[in-house]
Order: C-alpha cells, then structure tokens, then sequence
C-alpha cells in the first residue's frame, strides 16, 4: 500500500477512536438528562416541595401522593445496617489477610472474595428467602423474616468483597518503612495495625467505605426479594421497607407510559442517581487524597 | 497475664471476621449444591418448561442469557477497546480526557436499575425497538462499557512503551502498531476483562426487567425483536411471583444453581486465560 493511503487511515482510524472516547460523556449526558427531563415533567404535575418531604408514597390511591420520604428512609435503614456489619468485618479481613496472613494464605483468601463478589444479586436475594428470612423469622417470632434486617444482611454480603479488595490495596499500599518504624520503637503487630498501619490508610479505607455504600444503596434485586415492599413508612429493622431501588423495580413494569406515575418513578431514580453520584465522588476524593499522600 | 492474652484476644478477633466471610460464601454454596443438584438432570437443561412452569426445563431461559451476552459483547466489546485505544494510545492530558475518565468512573458507579429506566427510554421508547432482545442487550452493553475501558486500558498500560517505539522506528504508522504489535501483546488482558465483565452481565437482572425479559415465552428465546427468558428473571420470578411457591422452590434452586455455575465457569475461564499469559510472560 501506498504511504499516503496508509496515513489517509491512519488519521481515519484515530478519528474513529476519538468519537468512541467522547461516546463515553454522551453516554452519562444521556442518562442525566434523560432523568432530568422526565423530572420536570413530573414537577409540572407535583409541587417539588411535596415530593421532598411527603411522608407517603401512593401512587395507585385516588388521592395519588408522592411523597419520596419512606423510600429514602427506607435505603437509609436498610444501607446502615448492611454497613454496620460489612464495615468492620471488611476491615478486620483486610487486615488480617494484610497484616497476618502469609502469602499462601493470602493466595486462598483472595479468590474466595473474588468468588464472592462473581455471585449475581439475585442469587443473593433468593438465599434471603430461603435461609435468611426463616431464620430471622424463628428468632424474632414473626411470620415471614422479609424485613430491613434480612436486606442488610445480604447487602453487608454483597459490599463486604468491594470494602475488602479496596482496603486491602489500601494496606498493601503503605511502604514498609511505616511498619518498620514501628517495630524498631517496641510496638507489637497488633499496635502497629491500629496505631500507624490504620490512621495511616485511612483515607483509603474511607473509599473503600463509600464505595461499599454507593453499591448498597443502588442495589436491586437483593432488597426487592428480601426486604417485604411494604409501602408503609419504614418503623425500623424489624419491619418490611420498600427501598427507591426496589420501588422503580416493581412499579415501572405496570405504569401507563407518560403518566404522572410514570415519571414520578423517573424522578425518584434521579434523586437516587445523585446521591450515588455524591457518595462515589466522595470516595473518589479520599482516594486521590490518599495517593497525594503516598506520593509525599 | 492481660499483657501475654491480648495478642491472642487480637488475632482470634481478625481471624473471627475473615472466618466469618468465608462461612457466607460457603453457606451460600453450600445450600446451593445440597439444595440445586438433586434438580439438575440432562431434562432440566435442554427441555421447556411445562404445566405453568411446575415441572420441566428451563431451556429457554439458558438459551436467552447466553444471546443475551453475547449481544452485550457485539456492543460493549468493539466500542469499549476503542475508547480504552483512545485513551491510552491517543489522549492527550488535557480537560476532555479528564472528563471522559471521570464519566467513565461515574458510570460504573450509575446503580443497574437506572440503566433499566434508560435502557427503556432510549432502546425500547425512543428508537421504536420496543421491549426485545436487542434492547435489552444494548442495555447490558452500555453497563459493561465503563468496565470493559478500565480493564483493556490497563492491560495497554502494561505494554512497554519500547514496543510502540519499535514498531513506529521500522516505518508503521501509529494505526499499523497498535493493530499489529500493541493489541496483540495485550490480547489475554483484553480478553481477560471482558469474559469478567460478561460473566456480571450474565447474572445482571435489573437492567433487563422492562427492556423485554419475560417470564413465559412460547417456544424458545432467539429471536433479536422479540421478547425472551433469562436465568436471573426466571430465578426471581419463580422465587418471588410464582402462585405455587413451596411446589416450585426445587426449580428455584436448580435455576440458581445453573445460572452460578455459568458466572463461575466464566470467571474461571478468565482466570485461566491470566494464569497461562502469566505463565508466558
């Protein structure tokens, strides 16, 4: 082939490559305003106002009301809960497959997690009708264990593989000098890890957190089969919740297109597409502080 | 005596919440092989269900997430290596690489269910394919995308910059040494990532619930326009909407056990594929 027609190429190819990395804004412009557009359309039927703080979400009543509050409160109790028992659970593996471990252990460890991660959600949310949901059941005295406490409990499972792999990288990450400098000044393993490997990472364990918590609060499938969908305002652990996520999923398969409904589902998957948007951008920040940090 | 204990106390407490991890993944597939094997037979797997969903195969659904991925594939694969050429063999350090990388990450961050509603808004709605196999495995494309980037731009990473320079030094234009030297050399990293991110595709749900998965199809999910059956919707629905829960729930476990025997068989796959190029290098 001639020169120029393999430069001709050349400079066609790169175009072609540059158009796919601009699709990639599109892609989030799209969906942003996809939201956005079907938000207002909502707020020309419904005060933002009431949306904001209405306490109940009715959307098939003769007197429909929108109000988001039950179903942010809703993510909030069952996305704490799933925290409270992934976050130190995550940390103490990281841990100990950081700080502990050997590396023939480490190399078992690490796949497991993997393993674990590689489960799809539903899969999940189906063991928390059948082994969670039970159990909680017998132990609490209810008639079906499909409550808050069952939905954290498989969400923890869900974020635990995410906290692990980004805290231990986190671990890994600080120079051996930190340990060793501690060592050289009398300290045991165990106050190393809390008082200089810990502090030291933490920037990298809060990312790690946020974004466990960022999965949590977009997850589906596992809260829609275990949590019960009660439309009720959410009373705590013990009581069935109805999550965003979970609403959208069950709702958005029956609304007529273009009703008020419809884009009342919109508007509730905006609010969520924010706040998984702030909370990934936080983590995203403590990361890059943590970097800055291992770079000084 | 305190001083001699706690490290012991200490230790046993890290060992108590990586013992604890461990017992959920082997619980979950613990009761998933007792409870799924016992419901797995050569009829399971290639006949179609019957008598409203209470007996029979669950053929269809396979066949369905199996299109399903590769459609994602058609769509993700092409688009997402070129994007990650781009970035790492073309971008330059300025303020549209920056914000393509940012919406990068932000869109791998986007919840599933949110790339349902607009899976349904731009596929289905907007460009008239209504709820189908194709709209749905678009829908699973535009998901996998942001990690099918990451994961080829960092196997491009790893390709010494001396490669590049070796092949523009005999005479290639830029497009002749990525297409011949650079892409080869990463190929099992490429491919690595992408059989990972099919094998999250393949168990994804929300995404596919209103862009044309359905719970009964007549006959056999293939046609790209039509509706169609997965595992992970069957699996929900059989344990979740089913009007014979209890008579269902062996089918439920066999569903579950199948659909995380093919994640875990692609998981595998990649891992094999980085253990061999390790093994080359």
């Amino acid at each position: 082939m001639k020169l120029a027609a393999r430069e001709t190429i050349d400079s066609f190819v790169k175009v072609v490559f540059r158009t796919t990395g601009l699709l990639v804004i599109v892609i989030l412009g799209g969906i942003f305003v996809m939201l956005m557009w079907n938000t207002i359309a909502f707020f020309a039927h419904i005060k933002p106002l009431d949306f904001i703080t209405g306490t109940q979400w009715n959307p098939a009543g003769s007197h429909a009301s929108y109000g988001i509050m039950p179903l942010m409160v809703s993510t909030g109790i069952v996305t704490l809960g799933s925290m409270m028992i992934a976050i130190p659970l995550g940390i103490g593996t990281a841990a100990f497959m950081s700080e502990y471990a050997n590396s023939r252990l480490r190399n078992i460890l690490k796949p497991m997690v993997e393993m674990l991660a590689a489960i799809p959600s539903v899969a999940i949310g189906f063991l928390g009708i059948v082994i969670v949901g039970p159990e909680i059941a017998k132990l609490t005295h209810q008639a079906n264990g499909l409550n808050a406490l069952n939905g954290a409990i498989l969400l923890a499972i869900m974020a635990l593989p995410t906290i692990i792999t980004v805290t231990e990288d986190a671990l890994q990450a600080l120079p051996a000098t930190y340990r060793e400098a501690s060592y050289s000044v009398g300290a045991n393993r165990w106050q190393t890890l809390r008082k200089v490997i810990i502090p030291a990472a933490a920037p990298g364990i809060i990312a790690a957190v946020m974004l466990g918590v960022g999965r949590a609060i977009g997850e589906t499938m596992t809260v829609l089969m275990a949590t019960g969908n009660a439309s009720a305002f959410p009373k705590g652990f013990f009581h069935s919740v109805r999550t965003i996520t979970a609403t959208i999923a069950i709702e958005m398969g029956e609304v007529p297109y273009q009703t008020t409904h419809y884009y009342a589902l919109f508007a509730i998957a905006a609010v969520l597409f924010l706040i998984t948007l702030l909370v990934n951008l936080a983590g995203e920040y403590f990361v890059n502080r943590y970097r800055k940090y291992q770079a000084a | 005596m305190m001083k001699k204990l706690s490290p012991v106390i200490e230790w046993f407490t890290l060992l108590f919440c990586t013992g604890t991890v461990l017992l959920f993944l082997i619980a979950i597939l613990w009761d998933l092989v007792v409870r799924g094997w016992p419901s797995l037979s050569w009829q399971f797997i290639t006949a179609l269900p019957s008598e409203g969903m209470t007996k029979g195969g669950i053929l269809p659904a396979i066949t369905g997430t199996v299109i399903l991925t590769l459609l994602t594939a058609v769509l993700a694969v092409p688009l997402g290596i070129s994007c990650a050429i781009y970035l790492n063999e073309y971008a330059k350090d300025n303020w549209v690489t920056r914000l393509i990388r940012a919406s990068i990450r932000n869109l791998s961050g986007v919840p599933s269910i949110i790339y349902g509603l607009f899976g349904l808004a731009l596929f289905v709605q907007g460009m008239h394919m209504g709820t189908s196999m194709l709209a749905a495995g678009f829908t699973l494309g535009l998901l996998s995308l942001p990690y099918i980037i990451s994961t080829t731009e960092e196997a491009l990473r790893r390709i010494p910059a001396s490669t590049r320079e070796a092949a523009l030094g005999v005479g290639a234009t830029q497009f002749e040494s990525i297409r011949d030297v650079v892409l080869p050399s990463a190929l099992p990293g490429i491919l690595t990532g992408v059989v990972l991110t099919l094998s999250r595709a393949a168990g994804e749900t929300a995404p596919i619930l209103f862009t044309g998965v359905a719970f009964y199809i007549n006959g056999s999910s293939g046609y790209l326009n039509q509706e169609f059956m997965a595992l992970p919707y069957h699996l929900y629905m059989l344990s979740t909407q089913h009007q014979a829960i209890e008579q269902v729930r062996p089918l439920a476990y066999g569903t579950a056990l199948v659909l995380v025997m093919v994640v875990f068989l692609l998981n595998l796959t990649a891992f094999y594929i980085r253990y061999k190029y390790r093994n080359n290098e």
